[in-house]
């Protein structure tokens, strides 16, 4: 058997009325990759929050190479050879890379920073890993593959033996994830401990050691990979089994919906042109960059386009602002609901209610017994779950927060929804809630985009799919003509076609 | 699911909602015991005449914090417009023409602001400090550096009563009135809590970011004006000196009613409250004849303590609610 590298015996945690981690025990060995998996509120982050020194456990503790530790703070962590990678970058816009590489542990000499060592050391690293960036560049004019990347190249350049990281490929390009994935293999290679928290299991199955999955703060089960596969980790995250990953519901498709065509801004996208009819999910898929957003955003009035035209049910209309395009029916869920989809510090109520406040309004009074109604009804449909509508929606989880952001729309019975990264960073068992409501909406009669990088989603809930490269529509394919293989010859430019709008 | 509509009461709910107003409660019965003469119906009134108009500046202050500005210039402006109502009152002789003259003046100010935050993306900040220095030095200009002198019945409105209730106070409960209905009950109202919560949010949820800012301004300048008005008018001249400094006043009611300077929150009825804590701790130490430096330091501590409650408070109820919900 491999030495233990970090052991963790009998961790408990808890918060005032939830106990968010119950007697937990893990092991993480030595040149290995222990995968850590759980829906939302499983106990992960709490868990990796302990072990990075952020939060005290109540009671357990914590071994590393067998010997007892209590880390105290993540400076104390990181001295110990613990990094961590956490989902949402932080990062300072205006530093240089070489300066967030280096930030606080800058090299001093004679009493001042060795910017020449800084300097060469980050040439070094920049060149070993293949990453074509100038140690100058400053941190806002990457992207965010590319700061993802400098997180990995920082924790690695400080030579961690555990080595923590927090859904490392939700925001990177197949390549990127493939570059990861060797720098893991190297990684391990040296005898550095990963753990790895991950949502989607094709990765996970790809270079896991151990699995471990986490369902309310118990560990339910851990194993070698070996003895697991996909289907018996889902039903252990979830506590069931899915009978059927999408619930695709067949719909007659109604009259067209949205017509775009030749949509283009200069640098972004160019000529791009599609349809959609009311009852059917059409589908974008495409690598990041591809420009599948920016198409979004612009329809949705959220940025200029430069030239092209909007149809919706057949007339056109002129689409310069968001509320052109609410006045047309139109919604949007961005992929980013912190930034774009909720005001963290007020209500739910005020949230729901804030693209559609003209309807409580009545001679400019608003109109507040009326509101508290409307939004308490859309509330129970969409399943938010809140203490009370006066709860602020910062204090909801991520999977309430979206389903907040679901039920502002709502209320504005769109005809045409358009969601981008619907699933980003929701566990299974809300996965789910949200396939099925787009099946209900589709039945609706209304019109679904949906924009994301998971292809099983797409090719398992759409109708059509769109396939974006490089800021043009690479092809259009319908039900029978989906596989990953088509999709992904498109989106990387191997193939190019265009079918005539029907 | 039916207890949606209801919010849940809870102790610390309500310590958390109303603290602002138990410390306003137990300075007034502190107050009374240090101080006899304190809780009588005369010195009430006292504090709230001298109140009014820096609170009045605060209701702006408030109304732009929350939206995610704020504005430096309300004492310059202030002293400008209050200046040019005084001229065009002894011009023409007519009151209506003085607040008409003032609140356009103090309107098209804030208007320049707006402009120079909307248009030019200038920080608030940056814009109402130039804006500052500019109608303090439109004022001095105007009134080549004098102060204007027998300004006749124009000091009616600042030094006058209705009954027992001083003008200026009726003025300061209308304007309390206007900005709590104007926060709670209307779209606008909305808007400038969801841009200081969430800008961008706010926008991709059809909000025209760049109109409400610019009405934030302008109500603000209506609030001025007549904050202008009733300073002139109590100071029986027309300052241009006068009111330096007057917009940290505001400010500091404001924060220390709970105001957030990271934007998003803040209260009508908090700003009031805030007002009083301030005036009425003035007026104390002033019966206990605490030395006036001794003052500017208490003050200043209070502000410190006030923001210092606030980002506590705030840690707090969010790791409480976090974790209570994130279940």
């Amino acid at each position: 058997m491999d030495p233990y590298k970090l052991q963790v015996l009998n961790i408990s945690k808890s918060f005032p009325g939830v106990l968010a981690l119950d007697s937990i025990s893990l092991n993480a060995r030595k040149g290995s990759v222990l995968v850590l998996c759980g829906e939302n509120g499983a106990g992960k982050s709490t868990l990796m929050k302990i072990i990075n020194g952020v939060y005290q456990p109540d009671q357990g503790e914590i071994l590393i190479d067998g010997k007892r530790v209590r880390i105290r703070s993540p400076i104390q962590a990181r001295a110990l050879g613990i990094s961590m990678i956490f989902q949402e970058l932080n990062y300072i816009p205006e530093m240089s890379v070489e300066e967030s590489l280096f930030c606080g542990r800058l090299p001093m000499k004679l009493g001042r920073v060795d910017w020449k060592g800084v300097r060469k050391r980050t040439l070094e690293l920049l060149e070993t890993e293949g990453l074509p960036y100038s140690p100058t560049m400053k941190m806002k004019d990457l992207s965010v593959s590319d700061i993802q990347m400098l997180e990995i190249l920082k924790a690695i350049s400080m030579d961690a033996s555990i080595l923590i990281m927090d859904e490392p490929t939700s925001a990177i390009t197949e390549r990127e994830v493939e570059r990861l994935f060797r720098k893991i293999a190297e990684l391990k290679a040296r005898g550095t401990s990963i753990i790895y928290i991950s949502h989607r299991m094709d990765e996970i199955f790809r270079i896991a050691d151990d699995i471990a999955i986490l369902r309310d703060g118990k560990v339910i089960d851990s194993k070698p990979r070996a003895e697991l596969d996909i289907d018996k980790v889902i039903a252990l995250m979830v506590g069931r089994k899915l009978e059927n990953n999408y619930p695709k519901r067949e719909i007659e498709l109604g009259a067209e919906a949205l017509r775009v065509e030749r949509l283009s801004t200069p640098g972004l996208f160019k000529d791009v042109s599609f349809h959609a009819s009311s009852g059917e999910i059409v589908g974008f898929a495409g690598l990041m960059g591809a420009g599948r957003t920016e198409v979004m955003r612009a329809l949705f009035g959220l940025d200029r386009f430069s030239s092209g035209e909007v149809y919706i049910g057949g007339k056109r209309v002129v689409i310069r602002s968001v509320s052109d395009s609410i006045a047309s029916k139109m919604a949007m869920l961005s992929e980013d609901r912190r930034r774009y989809g909720l005001v963290p510090v007020r209500s739910v109520r005020e949230n729901v209610s804030l693209s559609s406040l003209p309807r409580f309004i009545y001679r400019g009074r608003l109109h507040g017994v009326k509101e508290s109604k409307v939004v308490g009804d859309i509330c129970e449909r969409m399943h938010v779950k809140t203490p009370s509508l006066a709860t602020v929606v910062e204090a909801l989880s991520g999977g309430n927060q979206q389903k907040v952001v679901l039920a502002k729309w709502m209320l504005n019975e769109p005809d045409i929804l358009i969601m981008d990264e619907p699933t980003r960073g929701i566990d299974v068992g809300a996965k789910y809630e949200i396939y099925k409501l787009m099946g209900d909406l589709a039945a609706e009669k209304r019109a679904l985009i949906i924009v994301s990088s998971e292809l099983p989603e797409l090719i398992g809930m759409c109708d059509r799919i769109y396939v974006m490269c490089k800021g043009e529509i690479a092809g259009e394919l319908g039900r029978k003509e989906f596989t990953q293989e088509a999709i992904m010859r498109l989106a990387t430019g191997l193939d190019k076609r265009t079918r005539e709008a029907s | 699911m039916s207890g949606f509509a209801k919010t849940r009461i809870t102790w610390s709910g309500i310590t958390r909602t109303y603290s602002i107003y138990f410390v306003l409660v137990a300075l007034i019965a502190l107050s009374s015991v240090i101080n006899p003469n304190f809780f009588s119906g005369g010195n009430i009134s006292n504090v709230s005449r001298q109140i009014s108009v820096t609170t009045i500046l605060a209701f702006g202050e408030t109304i732009l914090i929350i939206c995610g500005l704020l504005d430096l210039s309300s004492g310059s402006v202030l002293a400008l417009s209050g200046l040019l109502s005084v001229a065009s009152y002894k011009a023409t002789g007519s009151m209506a023409i003085a607040f008409a003259v003032a609140i356009f003046i103090a309107m098209l100010c804030n208007f320049i602001s707006a402009m120079m935050v909307t248009r030019f993306a200038a920080p608030s900040f940056i814009a109402t400090l130039a804006m500052q220095e500019m109608a303090r030095g439109s004022a001095l200009l105007f009134s080549k550096g004098q102060n204007i002198y027998q300004i006749g019945d124009y000091t009616q409105v600042g030094q006058g009563s209705i009954g027992f209730i001083p003008i200026p106070v009726l003025f300061l409960v209308a304007l309390f009135a206007m900005t709590w209905y104007i926060l709670k009950h209307t779209r606008f109202g909305r808007a400038l809590y969801a841009i200081g919560g969430n800008q961008e949010a706010a926008k991709a949820s059809g909000i025209n970011v760049n109109s409400v800012k610019l009405w934030a301004f302008l109500v603000n300048g209506l609030l001025v004006g007549i904050a202008g008005v009733l300073f002139m008018s109590r100071v029986n001249a027309g300052l241009p000196n006068g009111a330096i400094n007057y917009e940290f006043q505001g400010l500091t009611s404001s924060i220390i009613g709970g105001t957030s300077f990271s934007g998003g929150i803040g209260t009508a009825g908090g700003t009031v409250v805030g007002a009083f804590i301030v005036g009425f701790l003035n007026n104390i130490m002033n019966l206990a004849n605490v030395n006036s430096y001794t003052q500017q330091i208490a003050r200043g501590a209070i502000i410190a303590l006030a923001v210092i409650y606030d980002i506590w408070t705030k840690n707090r109820r969010t790791s409480i609610l976090v974790k209570g919900v994130a279940k």
